[in-house]
């Protein structure tokens, strides 16, 4: 072989499957959101060039890969609209490695194909960090260090190549947490993301029309999780706090005008609840907080209707620490400019629940009576608390109150706050979430999409905006134990949210928890816990210096001590030529050093004759070398003398 | 790569230009061992700067993992790859007398005398490689191929031993001048003058050659050859015509004689005419004896005498 052109050796067929086998399971979870023509496409390559090297058969020309290069990126643009977006970057990566292997003939090219793939591996982060993708990534980066291997070392078996693989990255692991610890974090983006780097987020939006929270009710997925510092607030209490809204044009609630950053001003009463919240990222701004939190997390602000609001939108998990009062009593906002939006209503639009309204007014009834009853309306009237809903027409909130009588907490919240505005109380939209399921594994409280929720909030004079929650009126069980109990039993609720198999609960307790941890320590390491975790290890001044100082010795120590570990094996496998060797050395030092083409007889007479002091011993080892080097048969015990005479020679 | 470029410096030559030899086993100690990484291994780097932007950018946890744990694994790569490379033993072994113009090969003995496996060794000069695998406390034999362009003593130069195992990102290697020789015999001149005819004064004529004392075995006929000697029997078999040699007090004795030679002929091409004749003597059964200016070896035959005589061609005047 000829090693100058190493790089042009002709690749193995085993270390071509090998290679592709790596590729196929980087790419695996990236099929399942790429366009199904490119997958098509990967699928035709991939099986091509297996047929070809089975065959032995000659690659296509360049002017094929040419064409389908240039057809591929007009696919990609007519799908995505874009060539520098994240999917299409993605989709683009997973074209060209595809189109790489027509191409691979040399060693060379198998290299530059096994580090894309690295890089792809880490495509596959943009859309899950869950353990199962990391478990499957390391494997991955596993198998495709093991095609490094296999092109250095074409001659040794895959299963050693495998193993030496496993050891390099068993090695490098230590090193690597270091550098993960260690290295100085900067909070991103470092320029600005393209515009699809974060579609797909599930959560509340900023509107809220019939259909939209029992629609977001059918998803599993976690919102936010919680840790209480003592016992949480009873269930009912547990209202989260999200968008609220003013403005409704006849079907669709939005928020009202953008509102100065405000205070938070109640009187509250009871004990506070201390806690801290894991918020999954939503791609909004809002921040969840149990009613009603007494103060504002760093980087964050209130508006004047009480919506905790991060100044960037929450796009990483983040966690955030807040006291919160559930016995309060809101006094602010006596201004009529600040309550005339709690009023207003689209002309035109539900006139028999206006007539309603303003009968439940007439004769002077008290703000309290109106809302009693409404709220008696909602729970006499024969209203069915349901996930499917029937669709409602122009006047939604008249079919609904009249006509359908069955809806989900949105219908109830909406035809709620109309018929208080039309009564003339300014009332409003509030949506969160309300419950949450302690995991008695870690002692967290999983808030789930499936827990969200809409509520109404009316001004009462001397009492302030006072939450009612007409959802309660007609369904208790919705607020006492959740979604499941309170549906219907047909309705499409996710799996989980209504199993009574215990241990199928008992395996979601433990892999929730066992996520949440994941989450916590690795997933959640930005600066600021870097910061704190650094502080807690002792770093006095945790700045970007002192980490890169520390992080120079962790590295250089580690790769020290493996140089030592490594080095101890590097020494002659015999331990009798070691030992002998030993013995040379020492009299080196002294200046009697053997000559190459010394024997050890001569040697050991030269040497005796030069140190008659010792040269009894010096006989004695050279005796035993001897023996042990050239004798028939190896003798433990010769070697157990030949070992304590050299440790104890000194002339 | 960087040896391309660092190979026309005035430095380089300084640091890894041609020493002398080292006689006997050479050690490939720590400080005799270079490392730097690949073309491959400078695109891995690269790989890894995007990824960590890429990871900071989008603020992936995992990425960063992914990134810092490829990285890790270049770092202890250095140390896999140097390991793999150092500490090994090389001893001289045997380089075959060549003639001129074609390859000599130096046997070298790499031994591993350390208690882990070495792979992927390559051992190459001037562009020309062989490769070995030594298993833990084990030995391998690799030949290092050089062109022997002159006659003389030809020894093997620099050689270098590297090793890219196991991740082909680095490549350790290592100079070594290994004190060995390997003889080069004149090139034979393709020339068509047949061997010169036997000395008068000393034997019998050449066509007495074939004097019936011993028979000494058959060769390929030749015009000259007498009638008489065609093994005939064998001619009837069909097995093309065959001339029996005898061998004995009365075979002629040939002298390949310098002085004999056109004086026209430069020293190299008297020395490759005289080299053919040796090898046609010999391949003939024939006794010769070979003189030069200064130089003579009486008439014998067989291996020795033309061993003999060759190193004489292949050392004149050197």
């Amino acid at each position: 072989m000829d090693s100058r052109t190493a790089a042009n050796a002709t690749i193995q067929l085993r270390h071509l499957f090998w290679l592709l086998g790596g590729l196929a399971l980087v790419a695996a979870p990236h099929t399942a959101r790429l366009p199904w023509w490119l997958n098509l496409i990967a699928t035709i390559l991939f099986a091509w060039r297996i047929y070809l090297a089975w065959g032995e058969r000659a690659l296509p020309r360049t002017w094929l890969l040419t064409l389908l290069v240039v057809g591929g990126m007009v696919g990609v643009y007519l799908t995505y609209r874009t060539l520098f977006g994240r999917d299409s970057g993605v989709a683009l990566l997973v074209l060209f490695l595809s189109l790489k292997l027509l191409e691979l003939r040399h060693t060379r090219d198998a290299l530059v194909l096994v580090l894309l793939t690295y890089f792809l591996a880490l495509t596959n982060f943009f859309y899950s960090q869950t353990l199962p993708t990391a478990g499957l990534m390391l494997a991955t980066t596993l198998v495709n260090t093991a095609s490094l291997v296999n092109f250095a070392a074409p001659g040794r078996a895959l299963q050693a190549n495998l193993k030496t693989a496993g050891v390099l990255l068993a090695q490098a692991a230590p090193v690597m947490l270091i550098l993960f610890f260690l290295f100085p974090r900067v909070q991103g983006p470092l320029w600005g993301l393209p515009q699809d780097a974060y579609s797909g987020i599930t959560g509340l939006s900023n509107s809220m029309s019939p259909g939209a929270i029992s629609r977001l009710s059918q998803s599993d997925a976690i919102a936010f999780r919680v840790r209480f510092q003592g016992a949480p607030p009873p269930r009912p209490q547990l209202y989260w706090r999200g968008p609220v809204f003013w403005n409704f044009d006849g079907r669709t609630w939005r928020p009202g005008d953008a509102r100065p950053y405000g205070q938070i001003r109640f009187e509250a009463s009871g004990k506070p609840y201390d806690y801290e919240v894991t918020l999954e990222p939503h791609n909004h701004n809002w921040l969840f907080a149990l009613e009603l939190a007494a103060k504002v997390p760093p980087n964050a602000g209130v508006s004047a209707d009480y919506v905790l609001l991060s100044r960037t939108p929450v796009r990483n998990r983040m966690r955030y620490e807040l006291r919160s009062y559930t016995n309060f009593t809101e006094g602010g906002a006596n201004d009529a400019d600040e309550l005339r939006p709690g009023l207003q209503l689209p002309a035109g639009f539900n006139p028999r629940a206006r007539r309603l309204a303003q009968q439940w007014a007439a004769g002077g009834a008290s703000d309290v009576a109106i809302v009693q009853k409404a709220l008696n309306y909602f729970r006499e009237q024969g209203f069915v608390y349901t996930l499917e809903p029937p669709l409602l027409g122009r006047d939604s909130v008249d079919e609904f109150l009249f006509g359908s009588k069955r809806g989900f907490c949105e219908h109830y919240a909406s035809s709620f706050v109309f018929l208080m505005r039309a009564a003339g109380l300014p009332a409003r939209v509030v949506t969160g979430y309300q419950g949450g399921e302690i995991n008695p594994v870690d002692q967290y409280m999983v808030v789930r999409q499936s827990d969200a929720h809409a509520w109404a909030e009316v001004w009462l004079k001397g009492r302030g905006w006072t939450r009612f929650d007409p959802t309660a009126a007609v369904s208790p069980v919705r607020v006492e134990s959740g979604v499941a109990a309170a549906v219907p039993a047909t309705d499409p609720l996710p799996l989980m949210a209504r199993t009574t198999l215990a241990w199928l609960r008992e395996v979601r307790y433990n892999w929730d928890a066992l996520a949440n941890k994941w989450n916590q320590l690795v997933l959640g390491y930005n600066p600021e816990r870097q910061r704190e975790f650094l502080s807690r290890m002792g770093m006095s001044e945790p700045g970007w210096e002192n980490m890169a100082l520390t992080l120079f010795w962790g590295v250089g120590g580690l790769l020290a001590l493996l140089t030592a570990w490594l080095l101890r094996r590097m020494r002659s496998a015999d331990p009798v030529q070691r030992l002998w060797l030993r013995f040379c050395a020492k009299l080196g030092k002294e200046g009697c050093a053997r000559a190459a083409h010394e024997g050890p007889a001569d040697f050991v007479a030269r040497s005796a004759g030069r140190y008659p002091a010792s040269a009894e011993r010096i006989r004695a080892i050279g005796e035993r070398y001897i023996a042990l080097r050239y004798g028939v048969a190896a003798d433990a015990r010769l070697l157990a003398e030949l070992r304590l005479l050299v440790r104890e020679f000194g002339v | 790569m960087f040896e391309k470029i660092l190979s026309r410096s005035q430095l380089y030559l300084a640091f890894f230009g041609p020493r002398k030899p080292e006689p006997g086993t050479i050690f490939l100690r720590q400080n005799r061992v270079y490392i730097l990484p690949t073309r491959p291994g400078l695109a891995f780097a690269l790989a890894l700067g995007v990824m960590l932007i890429g990871s900071i950018n989008y603020n992936l946890s995992l990425g960063y993992i992914l990134t810092f744990l490829l990285a890790s694994m270049g770092l202890v790569a250095i140390l896999h790859t140097f390991r793999n490379l150092v500490h090994l033993h090389i001893s001289p072994g045997r380089a075959e007398p060549v003639f001129a113009g074609k390859t000599a090969w130096f046997e070298l003995f790499v031994e591993n005398r350390s208690g882990y496996e070495r792979s992927a060794i390559v051992l190459w000069r001037e562009g020309k490689a062989t490769q070995c695998d030594l298993a833990a406390a084990r030995g391998a034999t690799g030949s290092v191929p050089v062109a022997a362009e002159r006659r003389g003593w030809l020894t093997p130069g620099r050689i270098t031993l590297e090793t890219r195992f196991p991740v082909g990102l680095l490549r350790a290697w290592s100079y070594i001048q290994p004190d060995m020789r390997c003889l080069v015999y004149p090139k034979p001149d393709d020339g068509m003058l047949p061997l010169p005819e036997p000395s008068g004064g000393v034997g019998e004529k050449r066509v007495a050659s074939g004097g019936s004392d011993d028979f000494a075995g058959l060769r390929q006929y030749q015009v000259s050859d007498s009638p008489r000697h065609i093994h005939w029997k064998a001619a009837a078999r069909g097995q093309g015509l065959q001339t029996k040699v005898f061998s004995g007090r009365a075979a002629a004795e040939l002298w390949l004689d310098w002085s004999a030679l056109p004086a026209h002929l430069d020293l190299e091409s008297k020395l490759s005419r005289l080299t053919r004749w040796v090898l046609a003597a010999d391949q003939e059964g024939l006794r010769y004896g070979l003189r030069l200016p200064g130089v003579e070896l009486a008439p014998d035959a067989g291996e020795p005498q033309r061993l003999a005589c060759l190193r004489e061609l292949a050392l004149y005047g050197l």
